[in-house]
């Protein structure tokens, strides 16, 4: 018989790492934070990643799901998920307790523009729930506060019990050249940001040279309409990015699911500039 | 290497392929249809089989002929073999302390040659091997059952008036990507060589040499088989002009005929989409993570939990078509259709989607030869 080259070049894609429950924090009703460290202390040692990289999480029995890693690779030990509970497998990682062991593979995808970012200035916006990689990178930033330019921070919810962590955003009113801008469209009593109805709040943010990058996440309609102010502004459309969203299966490229257009989200995204995408953003069924 | 093997002959073919260790598969009439089995004896072959396809048909007729591959294709292309419906990826097991340990089952494949493989067939394999193959993260399922392959190929004589595969530049004969390729004559077949197994195995096989009367005889039949085939794309490339029609009226018109079956889909040798799954033993501590075949026309497709981006026929349908004929050319250099027609043919309500393509970029000049 002649030979066959059966062997394998890489490590199986697909194959999850043990890694361990540290700590789990209840944030808000359905938002939790998980402290992870991979069981194998060689895989914790190597496991590199970028701010607003994602991982696949698996739940024994259950299933896995894409969450993105909001911990800063040079800062902390420990991998850091914030999620929300809303369906099946979230609602299952919603029950784990500390020493509980999950399936951990990653990291996938392209995260944010921080290098790039270096020496600008920076708006960020967000809009609705589930925005948790956002605040990753403001803190990200704000420890590298020397690094870039003026920052503005924009944050836009529909309820106010959608806007969690109030506190963080309190102390990023106190870092120097920083504005901070919280709408709500339905006020409530106690709430001490703005109201203002769709993305009112916008018009509020100073652009003030050409030289400035926007990183938007939420709803495609609204990281749109976000953008298009911000060109207006005089922002290039270049320097806008944007996170998006698909259904997500294997993280690899290989599922399918999350291709969008010329694009497959786990493997190019999520994070994209705005150019990119723009023809189909929007579009309904793409 | 080009060598002429009498039907006499054709037998030793598989002999020695058995010889070498490798399982024979080919096409056998089955069920009323064309598709892959084990095959020991040439006899088992579809002999003076016909098959008859049009949109939403497709029926087989046996004729006085002598001919091993008088018919253009069956529902299964080469995908099965290699992208399998459904497989496990791995296990996981939880131990008394909780422990997980993760167990890989990648695949126990046999050396496996395929005979009678079809032009598009090939080259719709050589996209997946692109997909699933060679990019940043390779597919060690896909990979170990594709390295397995030997492939015996065999030019079209008979193409089906679904085939378009001369507008796509995929065939009707095979030119790359095969081991052996065969154009069947009256009392033989020219074999030609492509792979160093390939030219090995074909040197120890009774030939004779080629005649000028074979030549010309395979190019009388190439030229009739291309002239078969009256099908075809508006373009190559059609992006450009289904992303300027997205409002066009044929996709309603389309998609009001259109069941989401994902029939489609399915007998597509280039669709890759596939959806991944766990199953938890009864004691609840094994479970499998497995995956299975998944189609742009389900509803879970493009499921999330606040909303279906395809919760319509019609989106699903343009999905399919601009991905297939559009962004294909982004992703892997060409476009996803290799003209085989079977999405034609084994769809129950008999939509032609090459008609519906072109009606949607028809005539307004920007589809590119
Ligand atoms: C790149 C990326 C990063 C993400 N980061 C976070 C994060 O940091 N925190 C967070 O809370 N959520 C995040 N999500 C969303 C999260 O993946 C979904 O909420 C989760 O998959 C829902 O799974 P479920 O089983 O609980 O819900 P179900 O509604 O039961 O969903 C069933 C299955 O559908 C798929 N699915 C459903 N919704 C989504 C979705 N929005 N995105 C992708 N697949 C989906 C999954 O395969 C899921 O298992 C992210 C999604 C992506 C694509
Ligand atoms: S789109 Fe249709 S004709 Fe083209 S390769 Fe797929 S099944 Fe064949
Ligand atoms: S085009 Fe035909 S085969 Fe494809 S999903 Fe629609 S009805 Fe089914
Ligand atoms: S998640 Fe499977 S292709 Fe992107």
């Amino acid at each position: 018989m002649r030979s066959h080259s059966l062997a394998q070049t890489q490590p199986n894609a697909y194959l999850p790492h043990e890694a361990e429950v540290v700590k789990f924090v209840q944030e808000s009703k359905t938002i939790y934070t998980l402290y992870l460290r991979f069981t194998d202390p060689l895989v914790h040692a190597n496991y590199m990643y970028d701010p607003g990289q994602f991982n696949m999480l698996y739940l024994h029995g259950v299933g896995e799901v894409p969450i993105s890693i909001v911990s800063d690779p040079e800062h902390e030990d420990l991998l850091i998920h914030t999620i929300n509970r809303v369906g099946r497998v979230t609602r299952g990682l919603a029950a784990v307790s500390e020493g509980q062991r999950l399936g951990v593979r990653g990291p996938y995808g392209r995260g944010w523009p921080l290098r790039e970012a270096e020496g600008q200035d920076v708006v960020i916006v967000s809009g609705g729930l589930g925005c948790a990689p956002v605040v990753s990178v403001i803190n990200y930033m704000i420890r590298r506060r020397e690094r870039f330019g003026r920052f503005t921070i924009v944050q836009k919810v529909k309820h106010v019990d959608e806007f969690i962590w109030p506190e963080r955003y309190e102390r990023w009113q106190q870092v120097p050249d920083t504005t901070v801008l919280v709408a709500a469209t339905q006020g409530a009593e106690n709430w001490r940001w703005q109201v203002s109805p769709r993305i009112k709040v916008m018009e509020e943010v100073k652009v003030h040279t050409e030289r400035t990058i926007a990183m938007i996440c939420g709803p495609e309609g609204f990281m749109a309409s976000a953008a298009e102010h911000l060109i207006g502004q005089g922002v290039p459309a270049a320097s806008i990015y944007m996170s998006t969203e698909r259904n997500m299966q294997c993280a690899v490229g290989h599922c399918g699911h999350c291709q969008f257009g010329p694009t497959f989200i786990c493997k190019e995204g999520p994070v994209y500039a705005y150019p990119r995408i723009k023809p189909l953003l929007n579009i309904r069924g793409f | 290497m080009e060598r002429f093997l009498p039907t006499a002959q054709f037998q030793r073919l598989i002999n020695l392929l058995r010889r070498d260790g490798y399982d024979c598969v080919g096409p056998r009439v089955r069920d009323g249809a064309i598709v892959y089995g084990p095959l020991e004896r040439v006899e088992e072959l579809p002999v003076g089989w016909h098959d008859e396809q049009r949109p939403g048909h497709y029926r087989l007729a046996r004729g006085s002929g002598r001919r091993f591959f008088d018919w253009a294709n069956g529902p299964e292309a080469l995908k099965p073999l290699t992208f399998a419906s459904r497989e496990v990826l791995w296990t996981v097991v939880r131990d008394g302390q909780g422990s997980l340990r993760f167990c890989e089952e990648v695949p126990e494949v046999r050396p496996t040659a395929v005979i009678g493989v079809r032009a598009c067939d090939i080259a719709a394999m050589h996209l997946q091997d692109q997909h699933f193959g060679y990019r940043e993260y390779q597919d060690p399922y896909y990979n170990r059952r594709r390295r397995a392959l030997f492939l015996v190929a065999v030019d079209c004589a008979r193409p089906a008036s679904t085939c378009f595969c001369h507008s796509t530049g995929d065939g009707p004969a095979a030119h790359a990507g095969f081991d052996i390729a065969l154009t069947e004559l009256d009392d033989g077949f020219i074999a030609r060589a492509r792979s160093e197994r390939g030219r090995d195995l074909l040197a120890e096989l009774p030939t004779t040499e080629v005649t000028p009367d074979h030549h010309a005889a395979a190019g009388a039949q190439h030229d009739a088989a291309v002239a078969a085939q009256t099908r075809r794309l508006a373009g190559r490339n059609l992006k450009a002009s289904l992303f300027a029609h997205l409002d066009h009226p044929e996709w309603d018109a389309v998609a009001g005929r259109c069941l989401s079956c994902g029939n489609c889909t399915a007998v597509c040798p280039t669709c890759f989409c596939h959806s991944v799954g766990d199953t938890t033993e009864l004691d609840g501590r094994r479970s499998t993570h497995h995956r299975q075949w998944d189609s742009c026309f389900s509803a879970g497709h493009s499921y999330m939990h606040s909303f279906v981006v395809r919760d319509q026929t019609v989106l699903r349908y343009r999905q399919w078509l601009t991905h297939k004929l559009g962004t294909w050319h982004d992703q892997y250099g060409r476009s996803g259709c290799v003209g085989c027609g079977r999405c034609l043919t084994w769809c129950p309500v008999g939509i032609d989607m090459v008609e519906t393509a072109n009606r949607i970029c028809g005539g307004d000049g920007d589809a590119q030869p």
